[in-house]
């Protein structure tokens, strides 16, 4: 049974602006979704709805089978955890997660083993008795999720919880809520900016941008098959490179033409032959991910299209180091070995694994092959 | 910390001397009078030290002053202002709290546009108000009495009231509302159990703004209270202008000083929270 069902939701204030333009994503129980992409797509005021905190203006919401449309964000059986993680300031940690409870008329021993319960999973037992400002902003954040989880509700809302935090806290959070998902086996929604978060946490993810939800699928299916340019962008860091090209053909097979101040090399498509037929001497944008342009010792496959190119920056990461050169006049980042990687000025031979590329349609962005 | 002395410093501190001697010095001058005995302010000049320090003038202008034809002193008027300000002041504050309270959290269609229209309330000279207050007054059987008074400092402070508590709660974060609303609480709950006991500066801000404005009233305590309602600043007017027999300047000043105590002591008692509750939201907490 869908934990979640969003169908054809739109949401228009009332000066007119759409901020969202039917939206349709269904998830499963146990199911963590991901709401991703740049502020002002959207995603916020979507998890708002599904909370009952703004108004749908078409369309409808379920959970758990039941249309909550016209229900109150308190029988709507969620639990939500604020980015700002809105504690009471005035109440101690156990008042702020007994609150709801009492409210809920819970019996005060029920109340107090849960309250216990949860602070014992979250190992904040110590600081039950403090108030939110005498709290690290990663104690605040650990608090917001136990008001949450001391709830029980059917679903957990997430709004964009971690950005608050300093980078080394934000990824311990995140695999914390990771495991606490994993554990609990809880349905979440999760709405976020940070592609990494995305990618890390979802088991879907509902990539948004101006109302629209551009792609929905699992992580690795977005990564690997994206749907349009807007989305192949967004998600993966460095991001995938872009390449405008002429499609070519050349011993029977079609490919695409790539060139730099050295000379040119047609890598060829053959994954792709009959989508392409059509752009046969058009111009598309060719999308590879960094990963995918590196040294001979790291690409170990053989037969791949190679390629020498002249060295503009290096940027070593540990790792890895970014080879950054110029491809078609346009900045192309490849990732390679750190003992592989040539210095800038130099020449560097580059394979390019393609059987994972994509190729967009330069006007409408949309994904061709 | 030990500061230079430069000239520029030296220049400072002279006009900031300068300033305060100005602005105490007729705070001196009454709180000496007050004490001297009537020959000696007749003998003596403003400035001057009392020769000896007496109580009298105090005790008359208590319990014995004539205000007018009544020679009770300021004693039952001084009841009167506290009987009209403390009930003003406290409702004019808690409506004012739950007025902010809406206009900052649960927005409706208009809410902007009343909010403005109270802003407007503001700047309502009181002038203005008199006629059509009396006539309404008159209307509800209240024209003259301290509950009459208590209605319209109550009305005329909703507006101050409102902005201050507005103001504040906006710099709360809407999301606690929010989570607070998911975790079942209604407008009342959130309103007395969340945004109340966070709400303290603003409070002691409006109790002392609301308090200073409506002892301070003269306009509105001299033409709707009359008689044994009225409230101690017209009494005073009242004693310095009954012109029978001599003028008894130390009583006057003693009545005058006894009429500003209050609202010197609240702002002594909770000023500090004024300054703290005028920039509350400026720091996250």
């Amino acid at each position: 049974m869908a934990a979640l069902s969003i169908n054809n939701v739109c949401k228009t204030y009332a000066n007119g602006t759409d901020v969202l333009k039917g939206i349709d994503i269904a998830i499963e129980d146990g199911q963590f979704l991901i709401l991703v992409g740049p502020s002002g797509c959207g995603k916020s005021t979507l998890l708002n709805m599904i909370a009952g905190l703004d108004d749908i203006s078409s369309g409808d919401i379920e959970i758990g089978g039941k249309r909550v449309n016209d229900l109150s964000p308190k029988d709507r059986d969620i639990a939500m955890v604020f980015q700002s993680y809105a504690l009471y300031p005035s109440m101690s940690v156990r008042k702020n997660i007994s609150f709801g409870l009492e409210i809920r008329k819970m019996p005060q021993g029920e109340i107090d083993a849960t309250v216990e319960r949860v602070a014992q999973m979250l190992q904040m037992t110590h600081l039950l008795d403090r108030k939110p400002s005498q709290l690290s902003g990663g104690q605040r954040q650990r608090v917001a999720m136990g008001r949450a989880l001391a709830r029980n509700p059917s679903i957990f809302l997430f709004d964009e919880p971690l950005s608050n935090l300093d980078a080394k806290l934000r990824v311990e959070m995140r695999t914390e809520i990771k495991l606490m998902h994993q554990r609990l086996k809880s349905t979440i929604v999760y709405v976020t900016h940070d592609q990494i978060e995305a990618m890390t946490l979802g088991d879907r993810i509902a990539v948004m941008k101006d109302g629209i939800v551009q792609q929905f699928g699992s992580p690795q299916d977005i990564y690997d098959n994206p749907a349009n340019l807007f989305v192949a962008s967004f998600i993966g860091s460095p991001s995938m490179n872009f390449i405008p090209a002429q499609v070519v053909e050349s011993a029977g097979v079609l490919g695409v033409k790539i060139c730099d101040d050295q000379g040119c090399v047609i890598l060829p498509l053959p994954h792709a032959q009959d989508k392409i037929k059509p752009w046969l001497g058009r111009e598309v944008i060719f999308g590879i991910r960094p990963e995918q342009i590196t040294d001979a010792r790291t690409a170990y496959r053989e037969g791949l299209p190679v390629m020498a190119c002249h060295i503009d920056v290096i940027e070593p990461t540990g790792p890895d180091t970014l080879v950054f050169v110029s491809l078609n006049n346009t900045k192309v980042c490849c990732r390679t070995h750190p003992t592989e990687a040539k210095l800038p000025g130099h020449s560097m031979e580059l394979v390019f694994d393609v059987s994972k590329a994509v190729l967009f349609d330069p006007t409408t962005e949309q994904r061709i092959a | 910390m030990a500061k230079h002395l430069t000239p520029g410093r030296i220049v400072l501190y002279a006009a900031l001397l300068l300033m305060a001697i100005y602005y105490l010095l007729p705070l001196y001058v009454m709180l000496s009078t007050s004490v001297k005995t009537l020959d000696d302010i007749r003998g003596g000049n403003l400035i001057a030290l009392p020769q000896s320090i007496t109580l009298d003038a105090w005790s008359k202008a208590w319990s014995s002053a004539c205000t007018g034809v009544e020679c009770g002193g300021m004693k039952g008027f001084f009841w009167n202002s506290v009987k009209m300000a403390v009930p003003s002041v406290l409702i004019s504050t808690l409506i004012g709290a739950v007025n902010g309270y809406v206009v900052s959290m649960w927005r409706f269609r208009g809410s902007d546009v009343l909010f403005t229209l109270l802003l407007v309330g503001c700047f309502i000279p009181f002038q203005v108000v008199l006629l059509p207050m009396a006539r309404l007054l008159g209307e509800l059987g209240i024209a003259n009495t301290t509950s009459g008074l208590i209605l319209v400092h109550v009305i005329y402070g909703l507006a101050f009231t409102t902005l201050f508590f507005r103001n504040f709660f906006v710099t709360i974060p809407d999301e606690l509302v929010k989570a607070a609303r998911i975790d079942g609480a209604g407008f009342w709950t959130i309103f007395l159990r969340i945004l109340l006991p966070i709400s303290g500066p603003i409070f002691m801000v409006c109790v002392i703004w609301q308090f200073t404005q409506i002892w301070n009233d003269f306009l509105f305590g001299v033409v709707f209270a009359s008689g044994e309602s009225q409230p101690i600043t017209v009494a005073l007017n009242n004693l310095v202008n009954t012109s029978t027999g001599v003028k008894e300047y130390n009583v006057d000043m003693a009545a005058a000083i006894i009429a500003a105590l209050p609202t010197l002591f609240v702002y002594m008692v909770a000023g500090r929270y004024f300054v703290r509750g005028l920039t509350a939201g400026a720091v996250k907490g």
